[in-house]
């Protein structure tokens, strides 16, 4: 039951979501004794191949070619399909992210086997794993039996498990050569852009304050600001308070933001629907403050306080200088 | 002549009642209020608006299901599309999209489409894959989360949106197959006309076997909420000095 983790990179380093996905191979190899190969491929092939070193892995694969270097949906396909053409795997992992939801279903066509997206939970047993996503927009959960013998992609939701959990090592780097046919490359790409200009960082902030709905109106995000400068935290929302244009985009957490897991997260009047969790849950510490008792952000939240925000949040100020 | 598909999907609405069958694998479809998938919508206006911007396009909405999809076929066709397909499949246990993916490649093959629209995940299963599977198996370009999407001769430019408040543009060769993200655009609503209209307007149906799955649900439930929250309450001097306490005690900020 060989299991393959494709690394996605960020700008770098090895994204998040892909060293989840290592967390869920290392968990499956620790009971039923499979191998684990991790693929490092792109502009910044080498660098992913020696953070991953740093795990327990059985092996790493580095791909060198110039016609990974910025990403296609078509080259990432036929390079992933090569090498699992190449080998055994029972399960190849991704993190569910953007890019891996444009290429991987194409993988999925290309080899006629099926595409299991965005789970969170997985139950191991010797015969096969049993997968969990959510369906129905997060009201129900489905388990999905992966029953026959051939092989299964699988991608995990953000923070479904945790990178602090990953088992230390020291593993060997393997170069492989692959030949990618640049006819079959169909799109062409710009270089990504943001639409407003400066950009804030939420990803490597310790403590966030962030704004939902409940904020009211735009006046009113000058108090989430100075809460936030108080903490000595970055300000962000979810998407409602973007699409009003109270903030601009840059600060937007969730399934269309940005994906952050700081120590403390302060939720201001946020709901707690799916697109958003899906960026925040990861958090050490949610605190919610909300009128609702009912909202959904109560489920996942550490500590919760239902009351007004225009009431607290100006006595939280004065009480924290 | 431009021949642009949207695939639509019937889904439970965000109202509706979802109560679980006693097979426990599915919903009590009796008790479900369906609607037009959420994204599908946004990929109908899209297609109804390059329509209007383009000589001579015909928009054709498709969608697999049993009889009851009809009404979102004709909810389409009353918005403007020119006629419907309906991939009639009696059992509602085909949820694997590499399955449904492989009806629809063989059902759309023959009509040779331009261009094919789809949401950019259905709001019941949520796999997310669908449209760009189809693409790939009809050896036509792909894209992902258009949020917008522009006609250029034999081209089409779409705008993808990335992570981290990130976006791409995107260029590709037709024919192409592209999911659309929500809230690119503003969907219509049916005219009085549109709706008299559409009661001439062709609905071709195909009967589907059952194919096989690689992907089922083995159970379907309610999640059960496992999460321990401490709540904080008191008038707001007492919350805020025990937030205080939890940031500096528990937290340690």
């Amino acid at each position: 039951m060989n299991i393959l983790v494709v690394l996605e990179d960020n700008n770098g380093a090895i994204h998040r979501m892909s060293l989840e996905a290592i967390v869920a191979a290392q968990k499956i190899s620790s009971k039923l004794k499979s191998e684990i190969t991790v693929l490092a491929m792109g502009r910044n092939a080498e660098a992913l191949a020696l953070e991953a070193s740093k795990y327990e892995l059985n092996e790493i694969l580095k791909i060198n070619s110039s016609s990974l270097y910025s990403y296609s949906s078509d080259g990432y396909a036929t390079a992933i399909e090569q090498i699992i053409l190449e080998q055994d795997f029972k399960y190849v992992f991704f993190g569910h992210t953007y890019q891996v939801r444009d290429y991987v279903p194409k993988i999925s066509a290309k080899l006629m086997r099926p595409f299991l997206a965005d789970n969170i939970k997985m139950s191991i047993s010797s015969g096969s794993i049993e997968f969990t996503k959510q369906t129905f927009n997060a009201k129900l959960l489905a388990d999905i039996q992966t029953s026959d013998s051939g092989l299964y992609l699988v991608s995990f939701q953000s923070a479904s498990f945790s990178s602090d959990n990953l088992k230390p090592g020291y593993s060997k780097i393997k170069k492989i050569d692959i030949t990618i046919d640049e006819t079959q490359i169909k799109n062409t790409y710009d270089e990504p852009f943001q639409e407003s200009a400066g950009g804030v960082d939420l990803t490597s902030a310790d403590i966030i304050v962030s704004v939902g709905r409940g904020i009211g109106e735009a006046d009113n995000i000058s108090i989430a600001k100075d809460l936030a400068l108080a903490l000595g935290g970055q300000l962000s929302s979810s998407r409602p308070v973007v699409d009003a244009g109270w903030l601009s985009p840059d600060h937007q957490v969730g399934s269309s933001g940005q994906s952050v897991s700081p120590k403390l997260y302060l939720a201001l009047g946020i709901s707690g629907a799916i697109q958003h969790v899906v960026g925040m849950k990861g958090s050490k510490n949610i605190v919610a403050i909300n009128k609702d008792p009912e909202a959904p952000i109560f489920e996942i939240a550490n500590y919760g306080i239902v009351g007004d925000i225009f009431e607290i949040v100006p006595k939280l100020i004065e009480s924290l200088k | 002549m431009m021949k642009i598909a949207v695939l639509i999907k019937q889904v439970p609405g965000s109202e509706s009642p979802l109560s679980i069958a006693d097979s426990n694998v599915w919903l009590d479809e009796e008790k479900v209020a369906y609607i037009m998938n959420e994204s599908d919508n946004y990929a109908l206006e899209e297609a109804l608006l390059l329509k209007e911007g383009t000589q001579d396009c015909e928009v054709v909405v498709v969608s697999l299901g049993p009889e009851r999809v009809k009404k979102i076929i004709r909810e389409g066709l009353a918005k403007g599309a020119d006629r419907g397909m309906h991939l009639n499949i009696n059992s509602n246990d085909v949820t694997d999209p590499l399955s449904i993916a492989k009806i629809f490649a063989d059902a759309l093959k023959s009509e040779n489409f331009d261009l094919i629209l789809s949401g950019l995940q259905s709001d019941d299963l949520g796999h997310g894959q669908t449209g760009i599977i189809i693409g790939e198996l009809l050896k036509m370009s792909t894209g992902s989360l258009a949020v917008s999407t522009k006609l250029d001769g034999d081209q089409i430019a779409i705008k993808q949106e990335m992570e981290a408040g990130f976006f791409q543009n995107v260029r590709m060769s037709l024919p192409a197959s592209i999911t659309i993200q929500s809230g690119l655009n503003t969907p219509r609503y049916p005219s009085l006309k549109g709706i008299m209209g559409a009661k001439k307007k062709e609905i071709k149906t195909l009967d589907i076997d059952s194919s096989d799955q690689k992907l089922k649900i083995s159970k379907l439930y309610l999640p059960s909420s496992s999460n321990e929250i401490t709540m904080i309450d008191g008038s707001p001097d007492q919350i805020v000095e025990n937030l205080v306490k939890v940031f500096k005690s528990e937290i340690k900020i």
